[in-house]
């Protein structure tokens, strides 16, 4: 469960008044100030938040791409450096980022080949991970004979392969159309109830958040903070059709009235 | 009508007969190729006609200008003299495609790993390639004398800096979310290099060969017109003295064939290694 300012025991991440700061010659930009949050070990959390609220920079303070200027942060009591080191970090990218020139299945094999991947090989083989995203059969195909949704799909198969404990989404669904949007989210949360995993999820589609998050983490712009977390009370192996139930109506519409506030 | 029907409906007339229209679509096609094929040899076929009537209809002296006729004659007569100072020619050529491709990919490897080095040497050899190669070449036959030397090192100073810059290039250009990858991933940057870097430059590489490819026979040309005994660009010279034109032109051919030899090699290679087509973006 997340809650604010809660420290719990079995939290895989803790944020202590975490800030970033950009500068350029114009000036300079605050894309976080002050904030707190606890993520529960294998919770779902959706972010949602106008543009500039700092979602993707909260990933990037996570996944140790980008040091915080302020703050402490903890992924499973240690800096995120160890936990990059020890491989609990899987990122997925708006943009699949596949290397063009390795077939899908030599894509899922990469974190195997570097930063000494091959000593923690996954539970799962890079063949079965692609089979865990339903893309069995396409192992030899090259990224460019792929749908954007196929890349997506190799893109979690890969971010999955060195069996990480925490997975960070930034928008993958984001350039997808709606149908293959659905059915990928309905896939996603069938991956992580089989794997048990921790998700922060980076969206900017109300309905997607409310469906996918167990919690959504609201976040405000200029400067980026944390304006609310809104529990999701909807029963946990619901399917697309949940959309239509007036719980689901109710919670897209309160998500609605904060991010106008926002 | 629901839609198994119209399914039925399609299988039907796919299996009554001939699909006409598929095959018109065919021969369309079909016609397209051909048009393809032939108009680039029309136009080379155009040209040497044109040639031909321009230097018969104003009785061209052939000391002038010989006709394509003549040119053929000599290239046959005379095949043993050209090949004689072709193979030279290409050899020197082809050392320094070599050499000048092998330098230009360390320089550029050095120089994306050490951005300081990069920094104080990208200018000083921008300022190096401004100077033509008219005016290198005598200075490099005064240093290294009359043999094969300066020609291999002219040779390959005309291919550095293409591949050099477009190397540099290719290995920076990069997409930054696959660089994040590699982060998140805790890669090393010889990791970083040969499994992203490297392919990533690769196209980048290929087209910087075929301008290389043409570049490195014009370059071993303008060595051997410095001094040299042998070679095609020794032959220009002494067929221009001679007012030998057909001799001149038959050398001018053959130089143009050994270029278009390296270029169809090149060409090959790249479609053998470089299969993949690039990042789709969503």
């Amino acid at each position: 469960m997340a809650a604010l300012m809660n420290p719990l025991p079995a939290a895989s991440i803790r944020c202590r008044d975490i800030g970033v700061r950009f500068f350029s010659e114009r000036g300079s930009v605050t894309a976080l100030q002050g904030l707190n949050l606890d993520v529960a070990v294998g919770e779902f959390l959706a972010l949602l938040g106008p543009s500039g609220c700092g979602k993707s920079t909260l990933l990037r303070v996570v996944s140790d791409l980008l040091p915080p200027s302020h703050g402490r942060i903890e992924v499973f009591d240690g800096a995120p450096s160890v936990a990059r080191l020890k491989r609990d970090i899987g990122f997925v990218f708006q943009d699949a980022a596949l290397l063009p020139w390795r077939t899908a299945l030599q894509n899922v094999e990469l974190p195997l080949q570097v930063g000494g991947g091959a000593a923690r090989r996954g539970r799962r083989s890079p063949r079965e991970l692609l089979a865990l995203v339903g893309l069995a059969g396409s192992e030899n195909a090259f990224p460019h004979e792929l749908s954007g949704g196929m890349r997506q799909r190799v893109a979690i198969a890969r971010a999955l392969a060195s069996d990480p404990r925490v997975l960070l989404m930034d928008e993958p669904f984001g350039a997808l159309d709606e149908i293959t949007r659905d059915r990928l989210n309905e896939e996603l949360r069938r991956v992580w109830r089989e794997t048990g995993l921790t998700i922060l999820f980076v969206t900017h589609s109300i309905h997607e958040a409310a469906y996918l998050g167990q919690h959504v983490l609201m976040l405000a712009a200029n400067p980026g903070r944390v304006r609310e977390i809104v529990p999701v009370e909807l029963p946990e192996d619901r399917t697309l059709a949940v959309r239509e139930t007036p719980e689901f109506v109710q919670i897209t519409a309160r998500l609605r009235r904060l991010l106008e506030t926002c | 009508m629901n839609t198994r029907s119209i399914d039925a409906a399609i299988v039907t007339t796919a299996a009554a007969g001939p699909d006409t229209e598929l095959q018109a679509w065919g021969a369309a096609r079909q016609r397209r190729l051909w048009r393809r094929r032939l108009l680039p040899a029309l136009g080379i076929v155009g040209l040497l006609a044109l040639w031909w009537a321009v230097v018969v209809g104003f009785g061209v002296k052939p000391f002038i200008a010989p006709s394509p006729g003549l040119v053929l004659q000599t290239l046959y007569a005379k095949r043993v003299v050209l090949l004689a100072n072709l193979i030279p020619t290409g050899l020197e050529a082809a050392g320094g495609f070599l050499l000048g491709n092998l330098a230009a990919i360390a320089v550029a490897t050095l120089f994306v790993h050490n951005k300081t080095v990069q920094e104080i040497f990208f200018p000083v050899v921008l300022m190096f390639n401004a100077i033509p190669i008219v005016a290198k070449a005598p200075i490099l036959v005064l240093i290294m004398g009359n043999g094969v030397e300066p020609k291999i090192t002219i040779a390959a100073l005309v291919c550095f800096f293409p591949t050099l810059v477009n190397m540099v290039r290719g290995l920076e250009s990069v997409n930054p979310q696959a660089m994040e990858l590699m982060r998140v991933l805790s890669a090393s940057r010889s990791e970083i290099f040969f499994r992203l870097r490297l392919f990533n430059a690769l196209p980048y590489l290929f087209s910087a060969l075929r301008i290389s490819a043409s570049m490195c026979v014009i370059g071993a040309v303008v060595g051997e017109w410095i001094g040299a005994n042998v070679g095609v660009g020794a032959l220009i010279i002494q067929a221009t003295f001679n007012f030998d034109s057909a001799l001149l032109y038959s050398a001018i051919v053959m130089s143009a064939c050994l270029s278009g030899l390296f270029y169809l090699l090149v060409a090959l290679l790249e479609r053998r290694i470089v299969r993949w087509q690039p990042e789709p973006v969503n």
